[in-house]
């Protein structure tokens, strides 16, 4: 299984739909080097805009140039991007329900050397809240490649968070994107297990050790967070045991309070493997922060035993 | 002379008669940001009846002027001069403000024919301002952006980042006003945060600025004129206004910031504008 990173795909792809489509226009906030938009840059010098460290005004300004029609994509650490500029997206963005698209790099705890300042645990919350906003949480690479496409032809704001280091793949080759479609990467029919981002492959992981117990466990990839086809997702939790949500964001507003949501009522087991309502921390490692705040495969395979053993 | 006599006549009772639907409005609405839609008149009729380039018959025209009401609370004057323009009928200004209309307090671009840009919070018009006029570059199109700011809303911090980015992209084809009524919610701005030296603050933030009487039409001409024709980077024109112009009882008085009008209220501000 490869590799790839987030940052690098959405830089590439960036680029490459920059060449084909002269309305895409990109703003960048001191970062280009981080986000990687400085390869639209160095090909597009005069559609992107740098516009210093102030992530409210390029919210602003994407808001003025998605009005004469061209299709912005703003960029910043996923904590400035959805924090930072939180007004300007819901009043000059959301509101006139205009077309542009917002890219949270470096999001959930993958800044794990600069701490709880530019870790962003709560961006899908926050965008998720503002009606007309679309969010999605890309799985890998390749899903990041499918997703800036869509995100052009898709009218109306849209918000995306990216990994920042690199990322296994997750998703199988002929895995194809669709807005607002929960997707299945492997079947099972015990537990299912809904995920976005970088905990989705970490589920397959824990698949395929709960496999080896005789547990047998679906996958489900939830990387569009709003609007969801909440139909679908009911349907895929239907027969089963239990449910586990997994996600590297707060408890509070992403997947966990999303599948609780629409899960309501139906008398199923749900559990979560996601961070609590806390802030991150600086370490050395995105890995040394995944395992102390338990973002693992093996927390998931034991928080699926419990749940296994008492619905026996 | 940039303006004749006859014409700022003209525009004069054109204002007036704007002054008085606005209260009109703001009665039936049983309140509205009276105090700064009366400030701002003279500007915006200036505007809107000799200066944009505007099709009230096409409004998405798309070679058209670009008018971003930042101080969005002005929202009850706007409406009236587009009624008055001919965007729409001024009788659905009766439901003004009413669950389920078009028209709420601070106007919505998608649901209001004329309003290129829906605001309402406190900072934002100019950024996406200064995103239109990079688009209009951009796309190698000569229309123009003009943008009215409050000057209370110049303590946001946002207008500033904008201010900034405009002159840093040279924007010669931006136009900024700030209608300077002196006077904010909680009293005259430089009580609540100093904004002096105010034109100065634009000048060195690089907007070639002009500083005039926002109720005289010779000075606005002339400023708007100047402006049309500098192309170097982004004019503001600092417009020193009187708050509830027109009004005996509202002028100056940041109570009048937003209120409600009794029959007699209003008899009274019709009268003093010339009415009844």
């Amino acid at each position: 299984m490869g590799m790839q990173n987030q940052r690098r795909v959405y830089g590439e792809t960036l680029e490459e739909l920059g060449s084909r489509d002269e309305r895409i226009v990109v703003l960048e906030a001191d970062l280009r080097n981080s986000t990687m938009t400085a390869l639209f840059q160095r090909a597009f010098p005069e559609r992107h805009f740098e516009v210093g460290i102030a992530e409210a005004n390029m919210a602003g300004i994407a808001a003025g140039l998605a009005l004469t029609g061209k299709i912005p994509f703003v960029n910043s650490f996923a904590t400035f991007a959805a924090g930072r500029a939180y007004d300007q997206i819901r009043q000059a963005i959301c509101i006139g329900n205009l077309n542009v698209n917002i890219v949270g790099s470096s999001a959930g705890l993958s800044d794990f050397g600069d701490g709880a300042t530019h870790q962003a645990v709560e961006d899908i919350a926050i965008m998720r809240a503002i009606p007309n906003m679309t969010v999605l949480a890309p799985a890998d690479g390749n899903e990041v490649r499918e997703m800036v496409g869509a995100m052009a032809a898709h009218d109306g704001p849209v918000y995306m968070r990216l990994n920042r280091n690199d990322v296994p793949d997750a998703l199988p080759a002929e895995n194809t994107f669709r807005m607002g479609t929960p997707v299945v990467i492997r079947d099972g029919k015990d537990l299912v297990v809904f995920a976005h981002g970088i905990m989705v492959s970490r589920a397959v992981q824990a698949a395929n050790i709960l496999a080896k117990e005789g547990v047998s466990v679906r996958v489900v990839n939830v990387s569009t967070l709003k609007p969801l086809d909440e139909a679908a997702l009911l349907d895929l939790a239907q027969g089963f045991q239990g449910v586990l949500v997994t996600e590297e964001h707060s408890i509070v507003g992403g997947l966990t309070a999303l599948a609780a949501y629409v899960l309501r009522g139906q008398g199923l087991p749900l559990e979560s493997v996601a961070i609590s309502d806390v802030f991150g921390q600086s370490a050395h490692s995105h890995e040394e922060l995944l395992e102390h705040y338990g973002l693992t495969a093996a927390r998931m395979v034991e928080t699926a035993r419990a749940m296994l053993r008492r619905g026996a | 002379m940039a303006i004749t006599d006859q014409e700022i006549a003209e525009l004069k009772e054109v204002a007036r008669k704007n002054r008085i639907d606005t209260i009109d409005v703001t009665g039936w609405a049983g309140g509205a940001h009276i105090g700064g839609a009366l400030s701002m008149m003279d500007i915006l009729t200036i505007l809107y009846w000799k200066y944009l380039k505007i099709d009230p018959s096409n409004p998405d025209w798309p070679e058209r002027d670009r008018f971003v009401l930042s101080k969005g609370h002005g929202g009850v004057g706007h409406a009236v001069v587009l009624a008055n323009k001919g965007y729409y009928d001024p009788a659905i200004l009766r439901d003004f403000n009413k669950t389920g209309s078009a028209f709420g307090m601070h106007l919505d671009g998608n649901k209001v024919a004329g309003v290129d840009v829906s605001t309402g919070s406190m900072g934002h018009g100019l950024p996406m301002s200064v995103g239109l006029a990079l688009g209009a570059r951009c796309k190698g199109e000569d229309w123009l952006t003009y943008v009215m700011l409050g000057d209370g809303e110049c303590d946001e911090g946002s207008c500033w980042e904008a201010a900034m980015a405009a002159a840093h992209y040279k924007t010669g084809n931006l136009i900024g006003f700030v209608d300077r009524n002196h006077m904010m919610i909680d009293g005259p701005t430089e009580s609540v945060m100093s904004l002096e030296p105010f034109a100065d603050k634009w000048r060195a933030f690089g907007w070639e600025t002009r500083e005039i009487d926002g109720h005289d039409y010779t000075q606005l001409a002339t400023a708007i004129e100047f402006a049309q024709g500098y192309t170097d980077g982004p004019v503001m024109i600092v417009a020193n206004t009187v708050k509830g112009k027109g009004v005996s009882y509202m002028e100056n008085d940041p109570a009048w910031h937003y209120g409600g009008l009794s029959a007699e209220l209003i008899r009274q501000a019709k009268s003093d504008l010339g009415e009844g």
